[in-house]
């Protein structure tokens, strides 16, 4: 019983949250407060354990929730949950594509949106950008411009890029580097 | 049979290696799919992400499904789909289990702020090459100004960019003649 609620419930996030991962999360708040499975505060640990670990963040939060509530087959059930609703949906969306990807209007469709689709990525990559080279509070505390821009970040950026064009090795080769990079200089 | 473990291995390890959810996931598609398994061309990729912001679910999801189905139907769809979710259901139910203060250890936490500016730098450099292919003329130029200014300044749903921007490119084709 307790499966089938963490099914359903998982099933509607993954049916109502459009977006993408982090649109789970007023979803996730309601279903802390409707089913008593977990606190706001266990949810807020719930996010930073997600979002430091590898995997799209609500498969990760789905499994997290999955198994403090129902264990290991719990946090099965959950990501099956959340994960239903997108498989269907894009098998819909998929065999309406193969149907019509030569006529001229859902070209002309799909030629507006990649420029759409690719703002709304470079949009993202800014917050990004804010959130790992750039100090805004420090900033705001101190109000000297020159204390927005986080120096060894953006140095550290400016190396890696270099070496992405030059090596073109795998991109996690160049994860593992900043990872090591961040721990051994205490970012 | 093969094929399907290729599927599944090949997003598993995508989904392993994605650090940051969502977008962050776009390098390691660009890298896994378009450049290594020649699976799909940067424009797919693109369209991939543009359904997916408006379709209900994880993004990356959307995507192991698409290219699933594309290459192997239905069951490609579901078996590149758990491939993608696989590595999250195992590693966060170790630490679940034996380490709930995972997010609090310094270590972590320093390997993540190192991350992070690669994220960053990844992220810029998968935009550059899908900008490359879909920035095409002043029309898309024009498109994408606006989309990147309005989703910086307002809290406009990504849903409207989307569809409104297929209308502009429909109605930027008709008077261009499409015929």
């Amino acid at each position: 019983m307790l499966y089938l609620r963490l099914f359903f419930e998982f099933f509607k996030t993954g049916l109502f949250a459009v977006g993408g991962g982090l649109a789970t999360l007023p979803f996730l708040s309601a279903m802390g407060e409707k089913t008593g499975w977990f606190t706001q505060a266990q949810l807020a640990n719930m996010i930073a354990i997600s979002e430091s670990t590898p995997g799209p963040i609500g498969v990760n939060m789905a499994t997290y929730v999955g198994f403090e509530t129902g264990g290991a087959l719990g946090s099965v059930v959950a990501t099956i949950g959340l994960i239903t609703p997108s498989v269907m949906v894009i098998m819909v969306v998929s065999s309406f594509l193969k149907k019509y990807k030569d006529n001229k209007y859902v070209q002309a469709v799909f030629y507006g949106l990649r420029a759409a689709s690719v703002a709304l990525i470079a949009s993202s990559l800014l917050s990004v950008v804010e959130m790992s080279l750039l100090s805004v509070d420090v900033y705001n505390t101190t109000g000297n411009i020159l204390d927005i821009f986080n120096f060894l970040n953006i140095m550290i950026a400016i190396a890696l890029y270099a070496a992405i064009k030059k090596y073109n090795a795998h991109p996690a080769v160049f994860l593992l580097v900043s990872a090591i990079l961040g721990i051994v200089l205490g970012l | 049979m093969n094929s399907y473990l290729d599927l599944f291995l090949t997003f598993a390890r995508i989904g392993g290696l994605t650090f940051g959810g969502g977008y962050a996931m776009l390098p390691m598609l660009e890298r896994e799919l378009v450049e290594n398994k020649k699976w799909i061309a940067e424009e797919d990729l693109t369209d991939y992400f543009a359904i997916g912001q408006c379709t209900p679910g994880v993004i990356a999801v959307n995507v192991a499904t698409f290219v699933g189905i594309k290459q192997l139907g239905t069951l490609g769809g579901i078996v590149a789909t758990l491939g993608v979710v696989f590595p999250s259901v195992v590693i966060i139910t170790v630490i679940a289990a034996f380490l709930s203060n995972f997010a609090e250890l310094e270590v972590v936490n320093h390997a993540f702020a190192g991350l992070r500016v690669c994220v960053c730098v990844l992220i810029f450099n998968a935009v550059s090459k899908l900008f490359k292919k879909s920035i095409v003329d002043r029309y898309t130029i024009g498109i994408f100004l606006c989309v990147l200014g309005l989703s910086v300044f307002t809290n406009l749903s990504p849903i409207v960019f989307v569809v409104c921007s297929g209308i502009a490119g429909v109605v930027i084709k008709v008077k261009g003649g499409i015929n």
